[in-house]
C-alpha cells in the first residue's frame, strides 16, 4: 500500500486513541475532586505534566485552575494535542484515506470530530463528565467500527500499531506521574487509596485489577499497567499485539528484518523478562522515561521503514 | 401540497407544460409531491442533506482566506427528462466528443484543420490551453479526451445548446451517484414504479475506460487517481471515484520518476503505475515541462508520458478544445472531421478577436453575457442584463485591452424547474452537464447534473456563487 497511506491510517488511530485518553485523565480528575475536597491547583497540574507539555501550558495560561487546564487540554485549537485538535488531525488523516478505509470509519471520525467541535459553539466548557464520557465512547466506537468493517490487511494493521502505541506511551506516562507524585513508601492515606483507584479507572482498569490483585497497593497497580498480559490498556499487552501487527505487515516469520522490527521486539522482549521488582530497583521513574524513549524509537523505526524510504 | 399556485413565469419549465398541465414524464413524480405537505417535502429535503453530510458529499469553499466544508444545495425535487429526448442528446453529445479527439490529434499532429484554414492558426496558438510540449504526442490509443463534462442549456422556446466542453478535469460526477443514492432513499416508491435510467455503473464505465490505456500485455494494469489533496475543492469526488473503483488515490509526492517510469512509493518499495487519471491540471503536472515555479507535480513524468511508458486521462494539452473561443468553430470542426452536421447547436458567439463583432458587442453589453475565454466556474463573467452601467464600462475596457481574452454570447433564458423553499415550490433556472466518457467505445452517462441557480431571477449555476444540484432522471 502507499507510503502516506500507511502513515495516515497509523496517525488517525492514533490520534484518535490520543484523544480518548486526554478525556480519560480529565474525567478522573473530575471525579476525585467530587470524592474528595483537595486543594484543586494540586490536582490538576499533574494532568498537564502527563501530556509532556507543561511548558505549552505555561505559555498560554497563568495558573493551572480547573478551568484552565480543562480548556487546554479540550478546546485549544492552538494546542496540537487537545482533544480538539486531535480530532482535526484525525479527521484529515482519514479524509486522505477515505478510499482506503471503510466508509464506516469515515463516518464514525467525522460525527466525532464534529459532536467534539459542536459541543461548545460558543467556546464555554461544555457539561463536562457527559462529554469526555462521549469522548470515550465515540473512540470505542471507531475502534469497534474499524475491526468490523475494515478488512484485516496490511492498513488495518499500521492502524493498530498507531494505536497500540499511542496507548503503551499514555499508560506509561499516567503511570510515571501518579507514581512520581505518591511515591510508594507503602500505603498511606485514604486519599491515597483513592489517587490510586483514580489512576486505574482512567485506564479502565479498575474492574480488572480488582479481578487480578483485590487489594489495592502501589507495586501491584505499576505491575498491573505495565506487564499484565491480559489488560489490553498495560504497556506489555500492547507491545504484544503491535509486533505482531508489525510482522503481519512485514511477512516475516519472526525474526526481524528492519528497524522497526527491531526496536519493536527489544522492548517486548526487555518486558518478557523483567519483574516489577527490578523496575522499581531501578528506579520506577526511569524506567517508564526509558519506555517512552523506546516507543518513540519505535514509532521512529515504522517510519523509517515504511513510511519515507527513498528511490 | 397544491401545485396549481406554482409559477411558471415566462420560461420553458422541465415539469410542467405551459398550459400548467404536468409533462408526461413527470407526472408520477408530480401526483406523488401533490400528495405531501410542504412541511413533509421539507422534512425530506433535511434529511437528505444531513445524509450528504454525513457521508462527506462536501466541497471546501474558499473566501476571505477562509476554506469552510459546505455539502452543495441539494434539492429534492428532480429535474425530468424524457427517454427520447435523452437519445438525441446522447447521440448529439457522442457526435461532439469525437470530432473533438480528433480535432485535438490534429492539432498536436499535422494541424490540418490550420493548414485547410477552417480554424485560424492565431486562434489556436494563443489559446492558454494549447501546450507547445505536447506536439507530436501518441497518447495510447490515440485518445486525448476520455472525461468530458460538458455543459448544455435550453432555452425559453425549448430548444437545446451546448453552453461549453470541460475536457480538463470535469468535476461533479460524484453528485451524480450520491444524489441518486439519497433519492432512493427519499422516495423509494417512485424508483420502484417509474423506469428511471440507473447511473451508478458510472465508475465501472470509468475504469474499463481508463484500462483500455493501459498496454495489453499487462495483465493487471496499475491505475491511479492523481489529486492535488485534501484541501482541493474537489477532493471529494477525487476519493470517491477512487474508492468506487478500487483503485489507489495519490498525490504527487506519492509518485516518483526513477528508472525511466512513474512509480510510486508504498511500505513494499517502489511500485510502477500504469495509468494516471489525473485530477491536477495540466500546467501543475510536472514542474520540468511547465511551470518551474510550481511546487506540485512530478518531475519527469512529461518525459515518460511521451516516451508512452504511463498513459494520462485526460491528456495533457486538452485544454485547447474547451477554450470558449476555439468553441465558436465547433459546427466548422464536426463538418471537417466528421462530414456531419452538428446536432446540438452551438450558442451563437461573437468573438471579441474580430473587429467586427467586438464592435456588435460593445454596442450590446447590456444584452449580452461576456466570457473570459480561459476561465470557468461562472469565473470573469459579464452577464449584460444584470449588470450596472459601471460593471459594463469596465468590461468594455477589459475587452479593447485583451480581446482575444473574451467572447459574448446572447443572455439565453435557461429553463426552469420547481425548487423547494420555505413557502413551496419556485421555478429555478438550471442548466445539465452530462458525462461522457471515451474508452473502447464512446459513453455517456444517463442524465448528467443538474445544476440549479437557486437565487431568485439568477442565471449563475455554479457552486462558488449559490447553485445547488438536483438529481436528473431519465425516464422511459
Amino acid at each position: 500500500m502507499l507510503s502516506r497511506v500507511a502513515d495516515s491510517i497509523y496517525w488517525l488511530n492514533r490520534y484518535i486513541e490520543r484523544a480518548e485518553n486526554i478525556a480519560r485523565f480529565v474525567e478522573v480528575n473530575l471525579n476525585l475532586l467530587i470524592d474528595c475536597n483537595v486543594v484543586v491547583e494540586q490536582q490538576w497540574e499533574p494532568l498537564v505534566i502527563t501530556t509532556g507539555d507543561a511548558e505549552m501550558f505555561r505559555d498560554r495560561y497563568s495558573t493551572p485552575s480547573a478551568e484552565n487546564v480543562v480548556r487546554f487540554l479540550t478546546y485549544d485549537e492552538t494546542y496540537s494535542n487537545s482533544i480538539i485538535s486531535c480530532l482535526s488531525a484525525a479527521r484529515n488523516n482519514a479524509k486522505s484515506v477515505r478510499d482506503a478505509i471503510s466508509s464506516e470509519m469515515w463516518e464514525q471520525v467525522n460525527s466525532f470530530y464534529f459532536m467534539v467541535k459542536d459541543s461548545s459553539p460558543d467556546g464555554s466548557l461544555p457539561e463536562l463528565p457527559d462529554f469526555f464520557a462521549a469522548v470515550r465512547t465515540a473512540s470505542h466506537q471507531f475502534a469497534g467500527v474499524m475491526d468490523a468493517t475494515m478488512s484485516h490487511n496490511e492498513g488495518w494493521h499500521f492502524g493498530q500499531l498507531g494505536r497500540l502505541i499511542e496507548r503503551a506511551d499514555k499508560t506509561a506516562r499516567i503511570l510515571d506521574v501518579k507514581y512520581f507524585l505518591l511515591m510508594p513508601d507503602g500505603l498511606g492515606t485514604a486519599l491515597d487509596e483513592l489517587q490510586w483507584i483514580a489512576l486505574l479507572k482512567s485506564t479502565s482498569g479498575y474492574e480488572m485489577y480488582r479481578k487480578a490483585f483485590h487489594q489495592i497497593n502501589p507495586r501491584d497497580v505499576a505491575r498491573f499497567l505495565v506487564f499484565d498480559r491480559e489488560f489490553p490498556r498495560s504497556i506489555y499487552s500492547c507491545l504484544l499485539r503491535a509486533e505482531k501487527s508489525l510482522y503481519c505487515i512485514s511477512g516475516n516469520g519472526g525474526t526481524w528484518s528492519n528497524s522497526a522490527e527491531r526496536t519493536m521486539g527489544k522492548l517486548r522482549s526487555q518486558l518478557d523478562y523483567m519483574s516489577i521488582e527490578e523496575a522499581i530497583s531501578l528506579g520506577l521513574h526511569e524506567f517508564l522515561d526509558e519506555t517512552q524513549s523506546r516507543l518513540n524509537f519505535i514509532s521512529q523505526g515504522i517510519s523509517e521503514t515504511f513510511f519515507t524510504l527513498e528511490y | 401540497m397544491q401545485l396549481s399556485s406554482y409559477q411558471l413565469g415566462e420560461f420553458y419549465d422541465e415539469l410542467f407544460l405551459a398550459d400548467g398541465s404536468f409533462r408526461p414524464a413527470a407526472t408520477t413524480l408530480l401526483d406523488r409531491v401533490a400528495t405531501l405537505s410542504i412541511e413533509q417535502l421539507q422534512h425530506h429535503q433535511q434529511m437528505a442533506q444531513l445524509a450528504l453530510l454525513k457521508m462527506g458529499v462536501t466541497f471546501n469553499h474558499y473566501a476571505d482566506n477562509q476554506s469552510t466544508e459546505k455539502i452543495l444545495p441539494f434539492d429534492i425535487i428532480p429535474r425530468i427528462l424524457p427517454i427520447g429526448e435523452w437519445k438525441w442528446l446522447e447521440q448529439g453529445l457522442k457526435q461532439r466528443i469525437e470530432a473533438l479527439n480528433l480535432f485535438l490529434a490534429d492539432i498536436y499532429g499535422d494541424q490540418k484543420i490550420i493548414k485547410d484554414a477552417v480554424v485560424p492558426a492565431e486562434l489556436i496558438f494563443s489559446a492558454p490551453g494549447f501546450l507547445k510540449p505536447c506536439m507530436g504526442l501518441q497518447p495510447p490509443r490515440q485518445i486525448w479526451c476520455h472525461i468530458t463534462g460538458t455543459d448544455l442549456v435550453r432555452d425559453k422556446d425549448g430548444k437545446w445548446y451546448v453552453l461549453e466542453d470541460n475536457l480538463r478535469c470535469p468535476s461533479g460526477v460524484s453528485y451524480v451517484i450520491e444524489n441518486r443514492r439519497v433519492m432512493k432513499s427519499t422516495f423509494p416508491q417512485l424508483f420502484e414504479s417509474t423506469p428511471i435510467l440507473p447511473v451508478e455503473d458510472y465508475p465501472s464505465h470509468l475504469l474499463s475506460t481508463l484500462m483500455h490505456l493501459a498496454p495489453e500485455s499487462l495483465l493487471s494494469p496499475t491505475v491511479v487517481v492523481l489529486t492535488p489533496g485534501i484541501y482541493n475543492s474537489a477532493y471529494f469526488e477525487h476519493s470517491f471515484l477512487a474508492q468506487q473503483m478500487g483503485v489507489q488515490l495519490v498525490e504527487c509526492r506519492d509518485l516518483k520518476v526513477a528508472n525511466g517510469y512513474v512509480q510510486m512509493r508504498t511500505t513494499k518499495g517502489f511500485q510502477k503505475v500504469d495509468v494516471i487519471y489525473r485530477r491536477i491540471d495540466d500546467e501543475f503536472i510536472d514542474p520540468q515541462a511547465f511551470r518551474s515555479d510550481s511546487l506540485l507535480g512530478v518531475p519527469g513524468l512529461m518525459e515518460v508520458y511521451r516516451a508512452g511508458r504511463v498513459a494520462i486521462a485526460n491528456a495533457l494539452g486538452t485544454g485547447v478544445a474547451d477554450d470558449k473561443a476555439v468553441y465558436a468553430y465547433m459546427p466548422q470542426i464536426i463538418k471537417y472531421y466528421l462530414d456531419e452536421e452538428q446536432i446540438i447547436p452551438n450558442v451563437p458567439t461573437y468573438l471579441c478577436s474580430e473587429s467586427n463583432q467586438q464592435q456588435y458587442v460593445l454596442e450590446h453589453l447590456e444584452k449580452l453575457v461576456v466570457k473570459a475565454t480561459g476561465e470557468s466556474g461562472g469565473y470573469g463573467m459579464l452577464i449584460g442584463p444584470q449588470s450596472t452601467a459601471l460593471e459594463r464600462s469596465e468590461f468594455a475596457d477589459r475587452i479593447r485591452a485583451n480581446p482575444r481574452n473574451y467572447i459574448a454570447q446572447p443572455t439565453l433564458c435557461l429553463s426552469r424547474v420547481p425548487t423547494l423553499f420555505n413557502d413551496g415550490l419556485a421555478g429555478r433556472h438550471v442548466d445539465l452537464r452530462p458525462y461522457i466518457l471515451h474508452g473502447q467505445e464512446i459513453y455517456v452517462n444517463p442524465g448528467g447534473l443538474t445544476r440549479v441557480a437557486l437565487n431568485d431571477g439568477s442565471l449563475v449555476v455554479n457552486s462558488s456563487q449559490g447553485g445547488g444540484t438536483k438529481d436528473t432522471w431519465v425516464v422511459q
